[in-house]
């Protein structure tokens, strides 16, 4: 559970004069879920091409695997699965023929391909389809061979560019359930997504990625915590308990008819153990407590510039 | 050796996608049987060239069933670039060769195909070459090169295209360059700025060897223009091919 599985420093890539990355950091730790979290056209997908060998930046350094990307490409290669934005099947094979292909092109035996390939497809409950050729495919089951041909040279890390975008919530939970098989079994995910809640969901650690900058990362708490709105809310029975609340509360904000109290705070233990001392010390009797974190997306519209204009507009 | 063995498996999956194709097949085969009807049964007698009609259209009905063939691979071409296959392919160290050279056999296997089929329904309609076998052979290899300078030209606008709709447009005007050249008339029949431009583009040259190995006396004049027209479209092509594919890819 030690070791880095990518380890990406200053990395930079301009097309003309435009900026799509602005000296990226990453390190992502053997067998985690890693998620780089941003809106369309922060850089996510150059940021993927870059640490899949697919792009060289301007600048910076990647190691993947223990591979520098630049000096051992091939190294690298064969340590990497990546399932791209779009899901690049072969929409007139068959799915059985799409798995085959990779593994012919893997170089695997016969026989051998032939059974990574049933059971690829029994796993992702495809065997049924095994035999129709992808094109009549639903979008979830497309997504399913995509991620199963990735999987046919068993790679150490996976890179998933947006692997849920536009599938249904049912598609996106199976689509979940498998990256967390997957990583269960020790395998690396680097993967990419628009959604807050995917990221919350899966991913160990999160990196919200902004006009090609970091503007953020750690865990979906620590992010959360890291929001100026965290506050504990108190209610209480009556007017004379909430006043004298308030008194010994400063910085506090009331609200008479609810007959509750805002107090700012991260709502760690510690901070909560203290007010509840406070309001012990003072006899205040509390009759509901409750700790309010911001979701990832009041996190997200606070660092991402763009979405913040719009939340403004609001 | 990697090369030889990814070229053979992407060989395979292309030769799959023209069987699971119609529209490919269609273009590629019922098409210019399609034009020959029409060129030799509701035109043809209305041109007046000096030899029997389908004896003079059917060299340049074997270079139009090549132009109408390249449309599929066009298209194939760029959909694998823009739906990511070539990447994938790239991630698993797949070589540009093997995935590039199979589009290009594959494609002259097909237009190989398309013209044994043209060829064959002009002897239904009265085609009576008077070459031999070595003639044959020459015909032939006239018709790998042409393809190979073709096949090249059309990956490369596959790469190139930013859709497989461009692509699939890319590919229109070797379809009409055939009108403007030899294949249907004497380019002397034409109009001034037609007929200098019959003269000097690349089909003529390639028409009139086959013409001359089919049916006449084979000069070395146009035979020697048609190699290297073809020789250099097929390097162009094949340089153009090489740089979009390591840019884009």
């Amino acid at each position: 559970m030690n070791g880095s599985a990518i380890a990406a420093s200053g990395l930079r890539k301009a097309y003309k004069d435009k900026v799509v990355l602005d000296g990226i950091d990453l390190d992502v730790r053997v067998g985690t879920i890693f998620a780089l979290l941003g809106p369309n056209g922060s850089g996510k997908t150059t940021t993927v091409n870059v640490l899949t060998t697919l792009l060289a930046p301007d600048a910076g350094t990647v190691v993947v695997a223990g591979h520098d990307v630049a000096k051992d490409t091939k190294a690298v290669r064969a340590a990497i699965g990546v399932t791209g934005q779009f899901a690049s099947v072969d929409d007139l094979l068959t799915g059985e023929e799409n798995l085959l292909l990779m593994a012919d092109l893997l170089h695997l035996p016969k026989a051998e391909g032939r059974r990574v390939a049933a059971r690829l497809l029994d796993r992702f409950d495809l065997a049924e389809a095994a035999s129709k050729p992808a094109a009549t495919y639903s979008g979830g089951m497309r997504r399913k061979l995509d991620l199963a041909m990735t999987l046919v040279g068993e790679p150490r890390i996976i890179f998933l560019d947006e692997p849920t975008t536009g599938l249904d919530p049912r598609s996106r939970r199976t689509m979940w359930e498998i990256i967390r098989e997957l990583v269960a079994g020790g395998t690396t995910v680097f993967l990419t997504t628009q959604y807050l809640e995917e990221a919350d969901q899966l991913a160990d650690r999160i990196a919200v990625l902004d006009q090609g900058r970091l503007v953020a990362e750690g865990t979906a708490g620590e992010l959360k915590r890291r929001m100026p709105g965290s506050h504990v809310r108190l209610r209480f029975t009556g007017r004379h308990e909430l006043d004298a609340a308030a008194r010994i509360l400063p910085g506090s904000t009331r609200d008479d008819e609810e007959l509750t109290l805002r107090v700012p705070g991260d709502g760690g233990v510690r901070s909560l153990r203290a007010l509840l001392d406070e309001l012990d010390a003072h006899s205040v009797d509390v009759e509901e407590l409750s700790v309010h974190t911001p979701d990832l997306d009041d996190v997200f519209l606070a660092l991402t510039g763009t979405a913040n204009k719009e939340a403004d507009a609001r | 050796m990697n090369v030889i063995a990814d070229s053979r498996t992407m060989l395979r999956r292309n030769l799959r996608h023209t069987t699971r194709n119609p529209v490919a097949l269609f273009n590629g085969i019922v098409m210019p049987v399609f034009l020959m009807f029409l060129m030799v049964y509701v035109f043809g007698d209305a041109f007046s060239v000096g030899v029997d009609y389908a004896d003079y259209a059917t060299p340049g009905l074997m270079l139009t069933t090549i132009c109408y063939g390249v449309g599929a691979t066009a298209i194939s071409v760029n959909s694998d670039m823009t739906t990511g296959f070539i990447d994938r392919l790239r991630v698993m160290d797949v070589s540009r060769a093997a995935v590039l050279n199979a589009h290009v056999i594959v494609t002259m296997l097909r237009s190989l195909v398309a013209i044994a089929f043209v060829t064959g329904v002009a002897f239904l309609m009265g085609f009576r070459p008077s070459a031999g076998p070595a003639e044959w052979l020459g015909v032939i290899g006239v018709v790998m090169l042409t393809v190979l300078a073709i096949g090249w030209l059309t990956v490369a606008f596959g790469l190139a295209a930013k859709t497989p709709e461009s692509a699939g447009l890319a590919a229109v005007p070797l379809m009409l360059l055939p009108f403007l050249s030899s294949a249907f008339v004497p380019a002397e029949t034409m109009g001034p700025g037609a007929r200098q431009f019959a003269e000097y583009q690349p089909f003529t040259p390639i028409i009139e060897t086959l013409r001359g190995l089919l049916t006449g006396s084979p000069s070395a004049g146009p035979a020697v223009a048609a190699i290297a027209w073809c020789a250099g479209l097929a390097l162009i092509g094949y340089l153009w091919a090489r740089a979009s594919f390591n840019k884009r890819a």
